[in-house]
């Protein structure tokens, strides 16, 4: 099937104070994210597309055949869509081997035994997974059962991919591991696919485009940076906290497009992921006398109160978060136009492999 | 070895071996009393054996009766919802603690020849169900199959759904989710309610005796042939008795795993 869009107004009715109304266009070959605190209405939504839960009102149609329309009177059972889920604990079936796990969807779909089990044995080669085969769930660790539960999905070839949370069972290492493994993998699926996550790290590296969710309506929409700099609601400015970019890694320096940074580790090479808090930003308005490498000349470009602590954005080359105290902001007169000088030390740097 | 374990006070350990005393009196007096030079002879008379493969036959059509009627049961209480679900739940484990003699006496009424449904049943197709091996049947699965009914609901109940839509997603209609994960999955409990319900039939006596009726070969099995072999040959009645508690040890020792865990 050639892929298509997804579609999506996704109307449901939860209890007398929850409606989830939200509207969700992904085109093909693009990893969308919904990013939300828990009980906003994300794992409602991915029940919705995959058929679990039918809408109250709305409409969802992939490649222009409506999969759910109560107007319409259509709804497709999750048999009959070409959906693949990726479940936040695996879903493993515990009787089934890893490789009858992965032939579960082709024989499901009427593929013969023997040819299941050669698309199982393709996937689990692809996946990095030999020498599983005859393992059960329980027998694996929470990461292998996690890539063995994506290529359960994938082996379907689904149109549409869902991951709900698929991370956030997982211990810190195995996260960012596995993290890259999606990165690596999800082009496996041509249609669109959608990121369930209450991480703004995972949105931000895997998802082209994020959707914010927050009680059952998306708040905004938009690229990370979208979102980091430019936040529309509280929780936005929340998950924007952390300082994050992306860029490449040579002997303790990241191009970070076009502005270097120094790290303090001076082993990693290739794509990274750089994180700085806003509080680890330190501001002055002269260039700093003393060791910090890392400090620039900007303009302040916005101040706002949180408090006993100010959160500021300043402008180009390298848009940051910072926060500092009200005190000192105001001691220092930080308004928008204020010329000041960034200064950020190696080692407040987080790195991470990105890819 | 016990340090630091709480220990239970001192009082209570005459009270539980007392207790104990009352499973296990019963037992020595079956063991004493027992024809061990005769045994194998007894053990193979007309009226045991009859009685032994019939109630091997009956207990084990029951328990087959069962499966295919009380899983389906044990499926619509868990899955459905519907009016008056606590209604059903109640009629279905109702036999558990119905005197047997009572479920006997009702099943007289409703199948016997002259019963609500007996006597058009007998009109129509001419079966007798009251006094006869298919009465049997009837009987001991009206009183055993609430056994499998809760032991299944309860399996299905504890099944996160998740596996079922996790396996819907994956393209697997509603058979196959049954037969490839939803089956398997409380294969367990269902194998446990298999043996319960059997073994409850095997023992099973009130119902059978008021419905069917003692009649050797085709309705008398061995729990009859105990209370018939009191009044006439005691030392059949114990040697049958011998012959049911292996059995029942047995089943218990089948289920070990899920009852004689001390952990």
């Amino acid at each position: 099937m050639t892929p298509g869009d997804l579609r999506a107004r996704i109307m449901v009715r939860r209890s007398d104070t929850f409606t989830l109304d939200i509207d969700l266009v992904i085109p093909a070959g693009i990893t969308a994210a919904l990013l939300g605190p828990s009980g906003a209405g994300k794992s409602t939504a991915v029940a919705t597309l995959s058929g679990i839960i039918a809408l109250d009102g709305g409409r969802i149609e992939l490649a222009g055949t409506p999969w759910d329309d109560p107007d319409e009177d259509v709804f497709l059972p999750p048999e009959a869509r070409a959906v693949g889920v990726v479940f936040q604990d695996h879903m493993l079936f515990p009787h089934l081997t890893v490789l009858e796990n992965l032939a579960f969807g082709p024989r499901s779909r009427d593929r013969g035994r023997d040819d299941s089990h050669a698309i199982a044995q393709d996937w689990l080669e692809r996946l990095g997974l030999e020498g599983l085969e005859t393992s059960r769930p329980r027998d694996l660790s929470g990461g292998e059962a996690q890539r063995v539960a994506l290529g359960r999905a994938l082996a379907t070839e689904p149109d549409l991919l869902l991951l709900d949370e698929p991370l956030s069972a997982l211990d810190v290492t195995t996260r960012s591991e596995l993290r890259r493994f999606l990165a690596r993998h999800l082009r496996a699926v041509t249609g669109p696919r959608l990121l369930i996550t209450h991480d703004p790290v995972e949105a931000f590296l895997l998802a082209d485009v994020i959707h914010v969710i927050e009680a059952g309506r998306i708040t905004q929409r938009g690229s990370a940076d979208d979102i980091r700099l430019r936040p529309r609601t509280p929780y936005a400015a929340h998950l924007g906290g952390a300082n994050l970019f992306t860029g490449i890694a040579t002997a303790g320096e990241v191009d970070v497009s076009g502005h270097s940074l120094h790290i303090g580790d001076g082993k990693v090479t290739g794509p990274v992921l750089l994180t700085v808090r806003p509080a680890a930003v330190s501001l002055h308005l002269k260039r700093p006398s003393g060791s910090p490498r890392n400090t620039w000349q900007t303009t302040v470009e916005l101040v706002e109160d949180l408090g006993e602590r100010a959160r500021l954005r300043t402008g180009p080359p390298l848009p940051l978060i910072a926060e500092v105290t009200t005190r000192s902001a105001r001691e220092m007169k930080l308004a928008p136009g204020v010329v000041v000088w960034p200064a950020i030390k190696a080692t407040d740097i987080g790195v991470e492999p990105a890819r | 070895m016990t340090r630091g374990r709480p220990r239970p006070p001192w009082w209570l350990w005459p009270l539980a071996v007392l207790g104990l005393a009352l499973f296990v009196v019963p037992l020595l007096g079956l063991l004493t009393g027992a024809p061990w030079a005769e045994l194998i002879e007894v053990l193979s008379s007309p009226i045991v054996v009859d009685a032994l493969l019939l109630s091997l036959l009956t207990s084990s059509a029951a328990t087959v009766v069962s499966v295919i009627l009380g899983v389906p049961i044990a499926w619509v209480m868990a899955r459905a919802r519907f009016a008056g679900q606590a209604w059903v739940r109640g009629l279905v484990t109702l036999p558990l603690v119905l005197p047997p003699v009572v479920g006997g006496a009702a099943l007289l009424f409703a199948l016997g020849r002259r019963g609500l449904v007996g006597e058009p049943l007998q009109n129509a197709i001419g079966l007798v169900l009251p006094f006869s091996t298919w009465g049997v049947i009837l009987a001991t699965t009206f009183v055993a199959m609430p056994f499998m009914v809760i032991t299944v609901e309860g399996a299905l109940r504890n099944l996160d759904p998740r596996f079922e839509q996790a396996a819907a997603t994956l393209g697997a209609r509603r058979w196959t989710v049954m037969r490839r994960v939803t089956l398997p999955m409380i294969g367990p409990s269902l194998l446990a309610g298999i043996v319960l319900t059997w073994a409850r039939a095997f023992g099973e006596f009130g119902a059978t005796i008021t419905f069917a009726g003692n009649l050797q070969g085709r309705t008398q099995t061995l729990p009859l042939a105990v209370f018939v072999a009191l009044e006439s040959d005691r030392d059949v009645a114990i040697a049958i008795s011998l012959l049911m508690v292996v059995v029942s040890l047995v089943v218990l020792v089948a289920l070990r795993d899920r009852w004689w865990r001390v952990s």
